[in-house]
Order: C-alpha cells, then structure tokens, then sequence
C-alpha cells in the first residue's frame, strides 16, 4: 500500500514537467500551430529559471525568468510561422535543436566559471522548492501524501491546467481561440484579429513550457545544473497532446500516467520481473509512440486536433 | 457619370441625420446604405476590378451579374474587408469609410455571407453566432435568446445547439444569415448562395431576403443565374472582365439583354442535342440490379438496372442524396457494389480494383463532383494533373514529362483555358478553367463511357455551353455518357434519356425528347412511371 502511494506521488513529481509542456502545446495547438519546439522552449525555460535562482535565490524571478525565457522561444516561432508564414514543422525542429543548443552552452559557460565545477541553487531556494507541509493537511493519512504533500510548482501546474481548460473551452476569447486554430478564415470574417491571437496564445503556451523546463532543472535534477537538463520530456508533451485529446484538464490525467512509466523501474522489484534499466528508460517513448497509432485510429470528430493545425493564413490568398 | 456630383449632397444630408423622404417608421434610413466610387483592385497582372461605381439604398435588393472571373467575388471582399482596394473610396450612409479589415465592415453594419461558408465546423451554431470581438456582457443564455427573437422578426429557423458538421448546407447557410444579422448587419452581401441549394431552398432563401428587404435591409446578391437575378432583385449591375458594364432597373431587362450584356455578344440560350443514328448504337455498359450501402449502413441504391449505349447522353436526376454519387463511383469501383452485376461490352467490371478495370481495355472516365477534391490535385500544374492519368503507360524509372506539356499546352488552346502558365496550381484557377482542366483529361484518354458528376455546377453561363459542346461532340464519336446534373432544364435539353432516382431506387427512364419537367419533377419524388413511355 505505501509503496502504491509513493509510486503514485512519485509520479506526479515525474509528470509535473510533461504537464506543463502538455498545457503549452496545448495553447499552440489551439492557435493553430503545431509546435514542435517544446523541447527546445523547455530547454530555455530551464536554463533561464536556474540561473536567475542561481544568480538571485529568489523563487519568483526563476519563475518570471522561466516564463520570459520559454515565451521569447515563442517569439521566435511565431514570428517564423505567423508573419512570415515559414513552414510549422522545420521551425518547430529547429526550435528545439537551438533551444536545447543555447541551454548546454549557457549552462556550459556558466559551469567553467564556478571553482567547484558545479552549479547548485543555493540552499534557502532549495528549501523553498521542497515538498510543502500544509498544517493538518499534509499529516493526514493517505490524503496527505497523495494531494498535500508536492511542491509549489505541481500546485501552480495543476491550477494552470484547470485555468486553461475554463479559458479554452467556457470564455469568450477562448471560443475565438478555437475559431482561429480550426477556421482562420471564419475566424477572420467574424472579425477576430487572427495574427494578434496567434501571437498571443503562442507566447503563452511558450511561456508555459518555459515553466516545465525550469520544474525539470530545478527540481527534479535536485538543484543542481545536468546538460540536456529536458532530456526528450518536450517529444513526450507533444504525444500527450494527443492522448489528453486537446483538453487541459484531462491532461493533468496523462501527465501523470506518463510520469508512473518514468519512474516505474523503481517500483517493480527485480526479483518479480528482471528487465534492463534501459527498457524503463525507454517505456515512456515506447508508450508515446502505441498512443500516437491508437489515436490516430480512434479519432473522433468531436475532441480532434485543431483543423487549420500546421497551416498558415493568408488573407488575400484565393 | 453624372450621379457623383450629387454624391457629396447626400452624404450631407446623412450626416446631419436629416430625415430624407421615406424614412422608416423602425429606425432604418432609407436612401443610399452603401456605395462605391472608382473601385480598383489588381491581382498580379491582372485587373480584377476596373473603376467600379455602384450604388446600394436601404430596402433594395441589387443583383451582381457577371460570368467566372468578372471580379464579382473580389468587388464584394473589397466591401467586406477581405482585401483592400488599390484605388477607389466607399460610402456608408453617404460617409467616406475605410474598410480595411472585416471587424471594420462588421462594425459598419456590413454583413457578408460567402460562397464557401466561414463557419467552424466543429463549434455549434451558438458558437459561431457569437464568435467575433466582444460586444455585450450577456450571458450565454442571453445571447441565445436574443438569437431566437431575432429568428423570430425574419422569419428564421435554426438549431443552436447543434453542431456545423452535422448540418446540411441550407441549414450552414441559415447560421451564416443569422450570424451576420446579430452582429448588427444592415448592408447584407450574399456570394452566390444558391449555387448549393435545391430549387425549394432557393426559394426559401428568397422568402427571408424579401423580409429583410422590407425590414429595411440593403441586399447584394451575386449570381449567375439570370432567372434569379429577375426573380429577387430590384435593380441590376452587370460586371464584365472587371467592369461595370451596366446598371439597370431589373423591371427592364429580360433574359436575352441580361445575358448578351453579361457575355458581350448575342447567345443562343437553346442547348444542342445531335441525334446519333439509331442502327449504329450498340450497348456499352449493362447495370443490374445493384445494390450498395453506405457506410452507415443506410441503402443507398436499391436493385438499380440500366443500360447505357454509344452515342447518348443518359442524364440522372433525383434530389439530392438520392444515391447519383454512389452511382457514379460504384461504376468505376471506388465503392464496393453490395449486390448486381456491371457489364461493359460483355465483360463483368463490377468488383475488380479500379486499375484492373483500366488494364483490361475498358475506358471508363470519371468527371467527380468534387473537382479538386477527386478529380485533380489542386496544388499542381496542369501537366502534373494530366500525368495522374497517364504515368502508368509510360515504361521506365523516370516520368516522361514532355507529352503531358505537350497535351496541357494544346488543352489550353484548344478548350481556352484561362491560366497565367501551364505550372500555375489548377486551385488557382476560376471553377470553369478547373472543370475544362478535368474534362480535358478525361476526354483526351477516349474513353467509351464517360461518366460526370455535375460538371456545370458552378459555372457561368459560356463556361457551360462549352462543357456541353464538349460532351455533345464524345457523344457524336460514339461514347456513352453519364450525365448526373441537378438542373431539369438542361437535362430536359441534353440529355437523350433520363433516369429518375429516388431514394437509391429507379422510378423510371424517360425519352427526355418527349418527357415533361412535370412528369420527371413526380417521379424525382417517388412517383413510379409505367412501361409506355420509357
């Protein structure tokens, strides 16, 4: 039973950063845009939320840094693919290979330069991204490791979601959201500035993403700079797009089931079932990839990919 | 033209809100709604719209006549802010506007419903209504009753809960109306919106626009069909090659001026029927008694059997739905055939893959209804469109590109096909140029049956008189043609005889020389006929 709950808050943690990715690609998706950069946005995000905590010790500005830093990804993509109309896919690889690229080598420069020859946040920050204990609540049998028990960063992520899923699918600007990511061209007789919404919501869903890098750097690597500090979480995000159906809210749901098949190895006892550590390390992308087939055979009108996903929009084309 | 002068005066007098004679007791000026003076737009080279002046007042409903290509579409996406003029001004209620993007017309009142419908698919109808910039602080049930009352002064009907893709395309259609009227439109501008309707929703549409006419709407109306521009319209514009050839009273026009100011030369409205000499006609495909599903499991043809001999045009009619584009498609295999038996010259074709048809001699060509959807790929040229076709006959590891250049050039000139260069994307091309394109294709291959899926839908009036003379001189060669057409007129005209389909079912094959549109509109409806006059 307690190792049924471990396993279980043990892959929340895990599935915190795929969750953020999923929420920002989400947002992507939504706009119209495939976005394949999340890896590389998540990658910045990283780099720039470890440093200003490393820099300042405050948790805010990692935050601040995180967002600002996955957002100017962002920029970049949308300024490619909504002005001047690149093609989504090479811009969104090409996004994650120099996201991932500036992180290393920014991290790489930052690291020659310490006397130890490593990078650790300092320590009253370290505190601050522990796992709160919530007076009564965190004490409380069961309920209080499953739900009470996280970090900030698992709070702000599952807020996030439930925010995006009341944003997408029940406010008015989400419902413009929506009308440019299936019809730009309707959405663009109805009025609605397309351009402005695209580059708005990538910016947020980049933004997002930027978040998830720096949950990946700061806390899950345990306060101390790793190269490839994402290590392929932004490939899985952009399968569980798919598996969350395009919905915020159930992608809290995938997040976490792909964070148990990260940590899984932990938890299956060698004498029960002998498997090499590099089948485990391998699971999550195997099940991405038997999740990516399914769904494509299940697809279902109602909770598709966004229509105009992956095309670009321009008005007086005939 | 004289009337500008004046134009200044009645902006004035808009302006100063000075009730001009005939003000309407519901709020609604009357006078000019909107108006255009010099308007230019230029594609590229070519001059789409060439200093078109025109005029619309509250309570008129104005019809834009004009073939393919007149710049119709692009005059009304200039009003409603889809492109912006390269020179010229427009007016509303007598005020100089700029009309550059489409929240700008929106919030001018102007209201545009296009051809192919701007609606997202998988959102409700609410949803669209309400999609667009935020006006009002309602709540979702607010909105929808304000909707419904609305519906209620035009005498509209919609489902708001349901979504687009399950609506039929009068009902998208109605969405679109509704949409634009809630958004506050006076000045409503509809891009040929009867070019997918059935004769009974036309005329249902038309019941609602004379309604807005009264509530004090000012109507465009872009059509090709000239018997609705006489039916619906108070006063015509004509648009040749960009320009406004002519601005009249539709009381004093008729189809004849209509047509010659329209095209630019006298026409014969009569279509040809040549007679192929009886003793020559042999049968070239025996349908019998087929049958196919859809795949929702519902029937689609029911036991249908027919033959069609060389040298005739067989046309199909029946109301939409009916089962023609099964039809069509399980002749050539693209649908599995449930039960029967196709034979062609003999030989049973029904059931074999759709290349061992082609391989076995039988030339069979298919003109889809879906032209760029079935029929070409809209992002080629024509060379790469006509290769489709004909790579398989070619032996070798590389394409031989040269004879499907060769055959593209003399389709050009031959069949008059309007494009930039051979390598321009066909989607690039006006609904005409795409049909000859496809056609052209088809034709070039011989074929022994042909059969087509409305290959004039869409098209104006001389781009359909040629696509007549076109299946009119296979049908003179000896081929067989199927002709699935949607307007009774024309298949009264063209076609040899007539099978009637209702509900998958047969009703009948009429003489169509001898048939009245009275006795085939019966049997479209379920009404069997007896032996005698087939």
């Amino acid at each position: 039973m307690s190792t049924l709950i471990r396993l279980i808050s043990h892959s929340v943690l895990a599935g915190t950063p795929l969750l953020f990715g999923t929420l920002g690609e989400i947002v992507n998706e939504k706009a119209g845009h495939l976005n394949l950069g999340v890896e590389g946005m998540m990658a910045m995000g990283a780099c720039a939320g470890f440093m200003a905590g490393y820099l300042s010790g405050s948790l805010l500005l990692s935050l601040l840094f995180a967002f600002l830093a996955g957002a100017l990804g962002a920029l970049i993509y949308a300024l490619l693919t909504v002005t001047l109309m690149a093609d989504q896919n090479v811009t969104g690889l090409t996004l994650t290979i120099f996201g991932v690229g500036l992180s290393n080598f920014i991290g790489q420069y930052m690291l020659v330069n310490t006397a130890t020859n490593t990078l650790k946040l300092p320590e009253a920050l370290n505190n601050r991204l522990k796992a709160l204990s919530i007076p009564g609540l965190s004490q409380l049998p069961v309920a209080g490791s499953l739900l009470f028990s996280y970090d900030l960063f698992v709070y702000l992520s599952i807020a996030i979601a439930l925010l995006l899923g009341w944003y997408i699918n029940h406010s008015h600007s989400g419902r413009n959201l929506r009308a440019v990511g299936e019809n730009p061209a309707a959405a663009d007789a109805a009025g609605i500035h397309v351009t402005r919404v695209k580059y708005l919501n990538l910016l947020l869903g980049g933004g997002i993403c930027g978040l998830g890098g720096a949950y990946a750097a700061m806390v899950s690597n345990g306060g101390v700079w790793l190269s490839d500090t994402v290590g392929g979480r932004g490939w899985i995000a952009v399968a569980l797009v798919i598996f969350a159906a395009w919905n915020p809210v159930r992608a809290i749901l995938g997040a976490y089931v792909f964070g148990a098949f990260s940590v899984l190895k932990y938890y299956v006892p060698k004498s029960v079932l002998s498997l090499p550590n590099a089948f485990y390390d391998a699971l999550p992308f195997i099940v991405t990839a038997l999740v990516l087939v399914i769904s494509s055979i299940l697809q279902k009108r109602k909770n598709a990919q966004p229509a105009s996903v992956g095309l670009s929009y321009y008005r007086e084309e005939r | 033209m004289s009337n500008h002068e004046d134009r200044p005066a009645k902006a004035e007098a808009a302006a100063s809100g000075a009730a001009t004679p005939g003000e309407r007791r519901d709020g609604y000026r009357s006078g000019p709604a909107i108006a255009g003076q010099g308007l230019t737009k230029r594609f590229g080279s070519v001059l789409a719209n060439d200093h078109i002046d025109f005029e619309v007042e509250y309570g008129e409903i104005l019809a834009l006549l004009g073939e393919n290509g007149s710049g119709k579409t692009t005059l009304m996406n200039l009003l409603s802010g889809l492109y912006f003029p390269d020179s010229g001004q427009i007016y509303v209620d007598g005020q100089a506007v700029s009309v550059s993007t489409p929240a700008d017309a929106i919030s001018l009142g102007i209201g545009m419903i296009h051809q192919h419908f701007k609606l997202v698919e998988a959102m409700t109808a609410l949803e669209n209504i309400l999609l667009g910039p935020r006006t009002s602080k309602f709540s979702l049930a607010r909105h929808r009753q304000e909707i419904e009352r609305m519906c209620k002064t035009y005498g509209l009907t919609v489902d708001l809960g349901k979504p687009v893709y399950d609506m039929s395309v009068s009902e998208k259609q109605t969405v679109e109306v509704v949409k634009v009227l809630y958004h506050g439109a006076r000045i409503l501008i509809l891009d040929e919106p009867t070019a997918v309707l059935t004769p009974q929703e036309t005329e249902s549409l038309f019941a609602i626009l004379r309604r807005m006419k009264q509530q004090g709407c000012a109507i465009i109306i872009i059509t090709h069909k000239l018997n609705e521009v006489l039916a619906i319209s108070d006063r015509v514009m004509v648009l040749r090659r960009g320009r406004s050839e002519a601005l009249l009273q539709t009381s004093q026009a008729d189809l004849r001026s209509l047509t010659e100011t329209m095209v630019g030369h006298a026409i014969d409205l009569k279509i040809n029927r040549p007679t192929y000499a009886a003793e020559r006609q042999k049968t070239l495909l025996a349908v019998q008694e087929l049958s196919v599903i859809r795949p929702d499991g519902s029937q689609a043809l029911d036991q249908v059997s027919f033959e069609l001999k060389t040298g005739e045009i067989l046309g199909v009619a029946g109301v939409a739905g009916s089962g023609q584009k099964e039809l069509s498609e399980a002749l050539v295999s693209l649908t599995p055939c449930q039960s029967g038996s196709i034979t062609y010259c003999g030989q049973v074709i029904s059931g074999l893959p759709t290349t061992e048809i082609y391989k076995k001699g039988v030339s069979l060509a298919f003109v889809p209804e879906d032209r760029l959807g079935m029929g070409l790929v809209g992002d080629m040229g024509m060379p790469g469109n006509m290769l489709l076709k004909s790579y398989r006959d070619h032996r070798g590891f590389f394409i031989d590109c040269k004879p499907a250049e060769q055959l593209s050039q003399q389709l050009k000139e031959t069949l008059d096909i309007s494009t930039p260069s051979l390598e321009t994307p066909v989607r690039l091309l006006s609904g005409g140029n795409v049909q000859k394109v496809l056609l052209g294709r088809e034709i070039e291959s011989q074929p022994q049956v042909l059969i087509t899926s409305y290959p004039v839908r869409g098209l104006d009036i001389n781009a359909s008189y040629t696509v007549y003379d076109l299946l009119n001189e296979q049908k003179m060669k000896g081929c067989g043609i199927l002709y699935l057409g949607e307007d009774l007129d024309v298949l009264l005209e063209l076609a040899d005889r007539i099978l009637v389909l209702c509900h998958g079912r047969v009703t009948g094959i009429v003489d169509a020389r001898q048939a009245s549109k009275e006795t085939v509109g019966l049997m479209m409806a379920g009404m069997t006929l007896k032996e005698e006059l087939a």
